[in-house]
């Protein structure tokens, strides 16, 4: 939704990968938000290792990871959708409308 | 498939306890509850930031400054977890943000309370942090897969919170006349708001039904705030302290304690805006989005003219 | 032996001051991400300065305690000197007053908003990893130890400032105005870094200290190219603000210490 979002400026969402020691393959921990990859390490490495010296951080932009389909005759009913982080079923209401 | 195909496959990964992940097929309501449920939790994380922060500049030694720097930098870490799991189903940390600040989501109320004197600070960590901690150990297997682990990984850095609190109060209480003063009168302050963290009773809480079918609650919140009175009874013996409730007395029959009545119209009105610091802690996230708003844009500009450099780069040099 | 105390508070002194500004953003960031950086970063100033306090500490008990009650202009610390009792890492920190302080005038400037705290920051952090660099050969044992774990930090905070310097002056119009106008304010407390004091002399002779004063050429070639890619200007301003690290402080520090000091003053005596 973030690129929809009329709503400017929010820092692009990216997937945090962490190779916790030698030999092990990196694995997936988590997201977070920052306006370049740079940032995107750094801030992997505050948030998601509390600055330990030595690990492997991968990050990639969240909307650029293409997701299989859980179940495929899914797609028959749910519109063609393999972003990990859009999900349409979600409506914004108004406030006023209650018992919905 | 059918929609009413999708209902059953959900229904049966529910009962089975199968993790329901981001692309999985969920009933809208499911959706709808999770994202209030985990944004809740996680408004309270970066609220619950300012009573505590409150302290930073005053902590009594150097290593107490370090360990309160470090525990709201966890709080911070926390609602990050959080809001990254309500991410994933389709909302935006923005639009979560704004629903706080617009004073449309609610938080835990508990953060509505001063930090007056430094036991505070404990207090909240022994209280407040094992209240939350109950809910979120139960919660490390909750149904909807992002959150389950988001809990997982806030729990394994939550159990220092408590210890660290806990500490302080044990160090206060084996100190001087004052200083036990200090402890009482903290406990005294914080120990019935914190048993209203669990929220209302289950006969008042209409939605625990449903949320306890989908998995995405395992326990009410009357069988969680016991199970916080019973464990709490104890280790505040072991302070010294009395808890301030004359009521509060072991039932052999029911193999629990038995506590006085909650004062619920002092919840209500906390969590409607009345309590002692919502306006307080409201402003204070408020000011800092909006005093921020230039930083966040100005680093987005500049990704974005390295991005457009870049191009031309590429461009120039085919 | 009271130059080498010294010599170590005024690091000390920096570390703390510094730190203990960087931790009154936590929770008022703007951003999340942002939020948990800074704070890291404040934790490692908060964690140089307690290795620095025992090391100051343990320096002050060597002292003869005759002379050890005359070091000092502050009555609470006297008086536990007086006393007999053996200083640890907490008492030089919370019982000392300002006039007994020898941080740079710099580390005790308000965080302003995010662009001064940038600004701050950069000049210190770039001061600092040069320092440190030659402190790690220090022929005091303990400060050659502290700067080496410094290093790997420090050298982590110098990236963080330097890409916000470049991003805010590279960023927007508003970015580049507040950075611009955060830089020429905070311009004159950065000449102090490279003005020894008498303990930095005394020091340096000993091979203990470093010579700040030769950083200088690095500092500004690093600076100027930090400058340059965010397309800000050096101030043009020669003259330079002095004094903190020969315990003449700005009106700041008073207040830092009222707050930091608060329960130590309010309960004399008391363990927390």
């Amino acid at each position: 939704m973030s690129d929809q979002n009329n709503n400017k400026a929010e820092w692009p969402l990216w997937e945090v990968f962490i190779r916790s020691k030698a030999g092990l393959d990196h694995k997936h921990v988590g997201s977070l938000h920052a306006a370049d990859a740079e940032m995107a390490i750094e801030n992997a490495r505050d948030v998601y290792t509390r600055r330990m010296e030595g690990v492997s951080i991968w990050v990639i932009e969240s909307k650029y990871i293409h997701a299989s389909d859980p179940d495929n005759a899914a797609s028959l009913y749910e519109p063609a959708n393999d972003k990990i982080y859009r999900h349409p079923t979600f409506y914004d209401l108004p406030d006023e409308l209650k018992h919905m | 498939m059918t929609v009413r195909d999708f209902q059953e496959a959900f229904d049966e990964k529910i009962d089975k306890e199968i993790a329901i992940e981001p692309r999985d097929w969920m009933p809208d309501n499911y959706r709808k509850t999770l994202i209030r449920q985990i944004s809740q939790h996680a408004h309270s994380e970066i609220v619950g930031m300012l009573p505590e922060g409150n302290w930073i500049t005053r902590a009594p030694s150097l290593r107490r400054k370090a360990v309160l720097l470090a525990k709201v930098q966890d709080e911070a870490g926390h609602g990050l977890y959080l809001y990254s799991a309500a991410e994933t189903l389709g909302i935006t940390r923005d639009e979560m943000v704004e629903q706080l600040h617009s004073g449309k989501a609610k938080y835990s109320s508990i953060f509505n309370y001063p930090t007056t004197t430094w036991a505070d600070i404990g207090a909240i960590g022994w209280l407040v942090d094992g209240a939350a901690i109950m809910n979120q150990v139960a919660l490390c297997r909750t149904s909807y897969g992002p959150y389950a682990r988001a809990m997982v990984r806030i729990c394994k850095e939550e159990s220092f919170h408590q210890r660290q609190g806990y500490e302080i109060l044990l160090h206060m209480s084996k100190g001087t006349e004052i200083q036990r003063k200090m402890v009482q009168d903290a406990i005294d302050r914080w120990w019935w708001p914190s048993l209203m963290m669990f929220g209302p009773t289950d006969d008042d809480s209409p939605n625990t039904a449903q949320s306890m079918r989908w998995r995405v609650k395992r326990f009410t919140n009357d069988e969680l705030r016991q199970r916080f009175i019973d464990v709490t009874v104890e280790q505040c013996k072991i302070l010294g302290m009395e808890l301030p409730d004359p009521e509060l007395k072991w039932n052999e029959e029911r193999g629990h304690f038995d506590y006085g009545p909650i004062d619920w119209e002092e919840f209500w009105n906390v969590v409607n805006g009345n309590g002692p610091c919502n306006r307080e802690r409201l402003k204070a996230r408020n000011d800092a989005w909006e005093k921020g708003a230039w930083v966040r844009d100005a680093a987005l500009a500049y990704s974005e003219k390295r991005k457009k450099r870049a191009k031309e780069a590429d461009t120039k040099a085919a | 032996m009271l130059d080498h105390l010294f010599y170590t508070l005024q690091l000390a002194d920096n570390a703390l001051i510094l730190g203990h500004r960087l931790g009154e953003w936590c929770g008022h960031g703007p951003v999340l991400e942002q939020d948990i950086a800074l704070t890291n970063i404040s934790l490692d100033h908060i964690g140089q300065a307690r290795s620095l306090y025992q090391h100051a500490a343990h320096l002050t008990n060597e002292i003869p305690q005759e002379q050890r009650a005359k070091i000092f202009q502050s009555v609470t610390l006297n008086n536990k000197i007086n006393s007999g009792e053996l200083l640890q890492e907490d008492d030089l920190p919370y019982l000392r007053d300002a006039w007994d302080f020898r941080n740079a005038l710099l580390t005790e400037q308000p965080n302003g908003d995010w662009a001064y705290t940038v600004a701050r920051s950069f000049f210190y952090d770039v001061f600092y990893f040069l320092y440190y660099t030659k402190l790690k050969d220090s022929k005091d044992a303990q400060l050659a130890a502290i700067a080496e774990k410094s290093l790997k930090e420090v050298a982590y905070h110098q990236r963080w400032s330097s890409e916000w310097m470049i991003r805010l002056g590279d960023g927007t119009e508003e970015s580049k105005t507040r950075i611009q106008n955060a830089v020429n304010d905070y311009w004159q407390y950065s000449g102090e870094l490279f003005v020894m004091s008498d303990a930095e002399n005394a020091m340096l002779k000993k091979g203990i200290g470093v010579d700040a004063a030769a950083l200088k050429p690095e500092w500004d070639a690093k600076v100027e190219a930090i400058f340059k890619e965010a397309t800000l200007s050096i101030p043009e301003e020669k003259w330079m603000q002095k004094g903190g690290k020969q315990c003449r402080h700005s009106e700041h520090l008073g207040f830092i210490l009222a707050e930091l000091q608060y329960m130590q003053r309010a309960y004399p005596g008391m363990e927390w």
